[in-house]
């Protein structure tokens, strides 16, 4: 167990999960585990957590903990190593892959996921002292677009703003972000200016999600059409009263070329919706609220990054601020919702292969500059590969050692598949990981190495608003768990570059990387914290939130940029950008759909932390695809069928979910499962490794696909104390229940099949069963319900025709109970506990645990609005996501007369 | 003026039968029932419980005497009838006495059957039909150490041996068949059944065929020789192989007789006046050897007796049976075969089982184990040719869950 540390019982620190970078209080519950609070005093939040943040305590227990290094030996199995052994093997081999192969053989690819400080050593090792530029990082998957986007018209990669805007202004403009579900406490404070003084929200989105069912005007614009969109609200602000010309002339250039594309692109509302595919009184109504509304705020998030005009689309954005002035002043200014908990910390020091340190590229100064401050002669001159094109070097066999930190790109990249290939080809592979298996621990690294988890770590992270906040420990780092900055030093002192990487702690690391933010800087550039250079170790332990930039001399930090112009270009201008043409969507006769990927509401990243929750995954419990009825119509396919979705480059089998939100010819699926938690439901082999051209960004919403039914002909599911290996050939998506686990299962496996599995291979092939069954092979039916030697149930199979299922719903408690009653287990196999129907149907809210039919219920009870729904249940009324759920049921839902 | 109706007979099904009597028709009648047995009609289905010691024979007695007096009914019990005067229309009793009716009804029941076994004379051999066997076998029982056989896995021998088991003694359960209750359950509630009855301390011996009873030279049993040469040691040995109708007194009077005594649907001998009901009537071919069919003739011949136009057509056949504490149920066709489905739910901790057959669409027969609540439920099922399709994932699980499906 998680051994908590004798120190605080409360502890501040951050959420690991998106970019909002939610303040948290931790309490070690002394069981290992923690029990989460949102910290009101954090500014990002105010005490806010979402359902995910809320759910952190059920995430770090140790049972799928990597605790000691691993290094595969001469028999070719991953064997429990020393430290010394692990760093001696990494050392070795990376000094031969650069003798031999050269530095540029060498490769490292981080995450967003890693702290400042980590990030701040491993960049410094590979760009400072291997000399290799290819560092590059999950980011890229994430919001790269918005940093080339930034940088072109910023001059550097800076967000004006300030959460605080999102309070301060009438009009909130949403493009391609699914906020409600991916930054939830950002959308309550959103929610909270609306009600306080009437705010509107625009979606600009092509599915309808739940963020788009709240707006008061939803653009469901074709997918990659944003940049047009953005054009033609730029030629109508040009003749608009909105335009700001002072502020054009002032702290811009290249107004008029934009302004000339623009009008060439889409010179009217009726041309821009045509381009987009929108009804022209909606865009109109678009222009004419974003014109009158001063006090403007444009968010944007994946939607816009993840396309091959995702840098594009973030300049088309800016222009419009540029014009209008609304830049940096308290309710307005664009704004980059980031998707990772550190992706603004990763650039801050360079984690991008195209940065060097602290907001530096590699023009030949600025080599110079950070050549001087860390004395490393050796230092990379050049950009590295950038993510997609680093595995696809790796594939090729240029390069020969990849150390990977806190990521799982065989889940995660386009094109998994061909990662994972790849991966299996290196002569050194490196995965410095808290989980002991995940996809890409099955890609057969040579080494592995213990990292702390979220509770353990201790340095720093950057939220979307420039915030940086502490993460502090309050657990005891379990086994041989090293910090990851501890074990890169390891390594360069072993590569003689000890000096260089001599810190006693992450204070240490963070003095030396505001140091150099600082370093000959002069207000030159936009990253400088250098006011922290000479922070002691006790005010770093103390070091409250603050936005940077923060000067020496200004340690208040900076709230809002470019009010007043001051880019960071070299005329301390503004660039207008025009956008280049937009292709139309690429369909085919064997694509004819567009696969757009994203998040749901309750899962991170790959799920290796709130796959651990049963709460969280009681809302989504299988991968599915959303597909248009017309769409599935003519296929065949009914709601909750699987279809089989394949691209050129690979294919997964999903749940569909008719969705009328869905644009037709689109369809939408989560990235979140991964081989560790389903059989089929990895959508990364499917996504086209086609990327944007200034930010090598991948463009993860629009790959061609197809659809087919999958012929399963029967379904069920499993549920157990214990994980399982499922028989093969079986489709399956794996959730964590509260005791257990419980698989989604579909497939040719019968009844008959189903008895003997659970007989011969089964759970407990030799222990004699206690079991129950229901068998009606006839009708293709088969159940059974196994019982421990106390009478808990151990595990259950429920199997029939497909097409009629039976949820797990009641049953799945029972895991985590005691002896099941006998009037229970009379009814266990009906799929129902005796007496009243359990309340079930999936969880509509996760923070409380509330199902929706416990929620129709209320409705049909008398509540009539969400509040009352709260009142009754609680359910949204701690993160709220779950509210525009609560809002679609009570439309939906038919009250009694 | 009432016409007399005389019943032969103070069983269950005459009791049955004088109950509905009374409540459609009464003081149409002057009835009069004839009873063997020294005691008022009692519930035969409990004699195993009597012999257990759960309850008296007066417990097991159907109603008191006030009942029958207050009914207006003539109890004629301990001296049986020697013949059937038809011509007169008369019955002459054992005593010489002539009772003369209108109509006639017989509800004589059945004899156990008698196995053709040598020693079957020997002093400690019974039979387990009524309360002279019951009162015989505690008296048997009464003595410390002593040993039974049981020859017979049905219904009764099951009876026979879980009641003696209860009062103490060890006993042993003989049956020629691979399994208990052979033409009520399949092989895997007769597993069920087997475990359960030998959990009340009954040894089960299966395909053990009967050779000979062993006696010692005062004539008193010692034990049942086996057809394998085995010998199971006793002091006690109860036959109960079955019963056969008793037809006795029909047959001696005329009335067409195959098995039991032939009744067509209106429960009518082939004498117009004479009615048969209860085990040892035979009506399409089948002579019911449980009570529900005899309850329902009963009804039948009651309401016709009131001048209604029932008629009877048979019965579903259920067993519904309580081996002290060991619920087992069949229903219907459980032999299976062409063109049935069977759903199957078991649960072997809980010591349930529950086969259902269905048959096009309908449910055909079923076979409880363990929980036999849901029995009569099936049973309607059955009966009413109710279509299952639309329930039939929850239909294992009986009544209450099908309506919370629903």
């Amino acid at each position: 167990m998680n051994a908590p540390l004798a120190s605080p019982p409360s502890v501040k620190t951050t959420c690991p999960y998106c970019g909002v970078g939610c303040g948290v209080k931790a309490t070690p519950d002394g069981r290992g585990g923690a029990l989460v609070e949102g910290d009101a005093a954090h500014p990002a939040n105010l005490g806010r957590l979402c359902s995910k943040g809320a759910a952190l305590g059920e995430t770090v227990g140790l049972d799928t903990r990597l605790l000691f290094p691993m290094v595969r030996g001469a028999d070719g199995a991953l064997a429990r190593a020393s430290w010394d052994a692990a760093l001696d093997r990494i050392a070795d081999s990376l000094k031969g892959v650069r003798d031999t192969h050269g530095p540029e053989a060498i490769a490292f690819y981080l995450s967003g996921q890693l702290l400042t400080e980590d990030y701040y050593v491993a960049n410094k090792l590979a760009k400072g002292f291997l000399g290799t530029a290819h560092v590059d990082t999950n980011s890229r998957l994430c919001m790269s677009s918005s940093v080339a986007g930034h940088k072109r018209g910023f001059g550097s990669d800076t967000v004006p703003g300030s959460y605080e805007d999102l309070e301060a202004a009438d009009l909130i403009v949403l493009v391609g972000s699914n906020t409600a579900w991916c930054h939830p406490v950002l959308f309550r404070r959103m929610e909270a200016a609306r009600k306080a003084r009437g705010t509107k929200f625009v979606v600009i989105d092509p599915r309808r999600t739940e963020t788009a069912a709240e707006a008061d005007l939803h653009l469901p614009l074709a997918q990659g059409t944003d940049a047009l969109l953005f054009s033609g609200l730029l030629a109508h602000l040009a003749q608009s009263p909105a335009f700001d010309a002072t502020y054009v002339r002032d702290h811009t250039t290249g107004f008029d070329d934009a302004l000339a594309h623009a009008r060439a692109v889409a010179p009217d509302a009726a041309a821009t919706a045509r381009a987009c595919g929108l009804a022209v009184e909606d865009v109109a109504r678009f222009f004419a609220l974003f014109a009158q509304t001063a006090k403007t705020v444009t968010c944007y998030s994946q939607g816009v990054n993840q396309s091959v005009a995702g840098t594009d689309k973030v300049n088309s954005i800016l222009n419009c601020h540029f014009a209008t002035g609304r830049m940096g002043r308290e309710g307005m200014g664009p704004f980059s919702l980031t998707g990772q908990p550190n992706a603004m910390g990763g650039r801050e020091v360079g984690g991008l292969a195209n940065q060097l340190a602290a907001h530096m590229g590699f023009s030949p100064e600025e080599v110079d500059l950070v050549r001087r401050f860390w004395d490393a002669p050796g230092i990379a001159t050049r950009e590295g590969h950038k993510a997609v094109d680093l595995f696809a070097a790796i594939g090729r066999g240029e390069i020969r050692a990849l150390w990977v930190m806190g990521t799982n790109p065989a889940v995660s990249l386009p094109e998994a598949d061909g990662v994972r290939d790849a991966l299996k080809r290196l002569d050194l592979f490196v995965l410095s990981e808290n989980v002991a298996l995940n996809d890409t621990a099955s890609c057969h690294p040579h080494v592995m190495l213990p990292a702390a988890a979220w509770g353990e770590k201790d340095g720093t992270v950057t939220n979307s608003e420039r915030r940086i906040s502490r993460q502090r420990p309050f657990l005891a780092p379990p086994g041989a768990v090293k910090p990851n900055w501890w074990a890169l030093a390891q390594v360069a002192a072993r590569l003689g570059f000890g000096a260089a990487f001599a810190w006693r702690g992450p204070a240490d690391i963070f003095r030396e990387h505001a140091a150099l933010s600082g370093f000959e800087n002069a207000g030159t550039r936009d990253f400088d914290i250098s006011a922290f250079a000479d922070l002691s170790d006790a005010a770093y332990q103390d070091f409250a939130p603050v936005q940077w930039p923060a000067p020496r001399g200004r340690p208040e930090g900076t709230q809002r940029l470019f009010a007043a112009g001051g880019y960071f270009t070299a005329d301390r201008r503004a660039r207008f950008v025009a956008p280049a043409p937009v292709e139309a969507a690429r369909t085919s006769d064997a694509f004819p759909f567009l696969l757009n990927t994203g998040r749901v509401r309750d899962q991170w990243h790959t799920m290796t932390r709130t796959g651990l929750s049963p709460r969280l995954g009681a809302h989504i419990p299988a991968p599915f695809v959303a597909v248009h009825p017309d769409d599935a119509a003519p296929l065949g396919l009914a709601d909750g069928a699987l279809a089989r979705v394949s691209s050129a480059h690979g294919a997964a089998v999903l749940e569909v979910r008719i969705d009328a939100g869905q644009r037709r010819g689109t369809l939408f699926a989560p990235i979140h499962w991964s081989a560790a938690t389903s059989s089929h439901g990895r959508v990364g082999p499917l996504v086209h490794g086609v990327t944007d051209p200034h930010s090598g960004q991948p463009d993860s919403k629009a790959t061609p696909a197809t659809l087919a039914p999958y012929a399963a002909p029967f379904e069920g599911f499993v549920l157990s104390r214990r994980r399982l290996e499922m028989p093969q050939g079986l489709w399956w998506a794996r959730a964590a229940l509260e005791g257990g686990f419980g698989w989604r299962m579909a497939g040719h496996l019968g009844p008959d099949d189903w008895a003997r599995w659970v007989k011969a291979e089964g759970p407990a092939p030799s222990a004699q069963l206690d079991l129950a069954e229901l068998v009606d092979a006839p009708s293709g039916l088969y159940r059974a319900a196994a019982f421990d030697g106390d009478g808990r149930l151990d595990f259950a199979v429920f199997v029939g025709t497909a097409g009629r299922r039976v949820a797990w719903d009641a049953l799945k408690g029972l895991l985590s109970e005691g002896k099941v009653s006998t009037a229970d287990r009379r009814t266990l196999l009906a799929g129902r506990r005796a007496g009243a129907a359990a309340a079930c149907g999936p969880l509509v809210c996760a923070c409380f645990g509330v199902p929706r039919d416990a929620i129709v219920g209320a409705i049909r009870a008398g509540a009539h609005d969400a509040a009352m729904v709260g009142d009754k249940l609680k359910a949204g009324t701690n993160c709220g996501s779950c509210l525009p759920e609560i809002r679609r049921l009570l439309t939906e839902t038919t009250v009694p007369a | 003026m009432s016409e007399p109706l005389l019943i032969i007979g103070n069983g269950m099904a005459a009791a049955k039968l004088c109950e509905e009597l009374a409540q459609r028709a009464l003081g149409r009648h002057a009835v009069a029932v004839i009873g063997a047995e020294p005691h008022l009609a009692y519930n035969r289905v409990l004699l195993s419980e009597v012999l257990a010691g759960h309850m008296t024979a007066a417990d097991a007695q159907m109603k008191p005497a006030s009942w029958w007096r207050d009914r207006g009914v003539t109890l004629q019990y301990g001296t049986p009838a020697a013949a059937i005067d038809r011509a007169s229309r008369a019955v002459v009793l054992a005593d010489g006495r002539r009772l003369p009716y209108a109509r006639l009804v017989l509800a004589t029941g059945s004899h156990p059957i008698r196995l053709p076994l040598p020693g079957m004379d020997l002093d400690g051999v019974h039979t387990f039909r009524d309360l002279k066997d019951v009162a015989a076998l505690l008296a048997a029982a009464a003595v410390p150490g002593t040993r039974a056989v049981v020859i017979g896995g049905g219904l009764l021998g099951l009876e026979a041996s879980v009641g003696l088991a209860g009062a103490g003694v060890k006993t042993s359960l003989v049956h020629l068949m691979d399994r208990l209750m052979e033409r009520q359950l399949d092989p895997a509630a007769a597993g069920f059944l087997r475990r359960a009855v030998e959990a009340k301390g009954v040894e089960v011996l299966l395909q053990a065929a009967s050779d000979a009873i062993e006696g010692d030279g005062d004539g008193r049993v010692t034990g049942l020789r086996l057809k394998d040469g085995g010998v199971v040691a006793a002091d006690l040995v109860v036959v109960a192989c079955g019963v056969t109708p008793n037809a006795d007194l029909a047959r001696a009077a005329g009335l067409e007789v195959k098995r039991g005594i032939l009744v067509d649907d209106t429960l009518s001998t082939s004498d117009p006046a004479i009615y048969a009901i209860g085990e040892c009537a035979e009506h399409r071919g089948i002579a019911y050897g449980l009570v529900a069919p005899a309850y329902e003739q009963a009804r039948v011949l009651a309401r016709r007796l009131a001048g209604e136009e029932a008629r009877y057509e048979g019965s579903v056949v259920a067993t519904n049976l309580k081996v002290s504490g060991v619920p087992v149920f069949s229903a219907g066709d459980v032999t299976g075969g062409e063109g049935t489905e069977d759903i199957v739910l078991t649960d072997q901790g809980l010591g349930v089982y529950r086969r259902l057959i269905v048959k096009d669409g309908l449910l055909a027969g079923a076979v409880l184990f363990g929980d036999t609540a849901d029995g009569l439920f099936y049973l309607d099922l059955i009966t009413k040719r109710t279509p299952i399709t639309a329930m039939r994932a929850d239909l294992a699980f009986g009544r209450d869950a099908i309506a919370a499906a629903a």
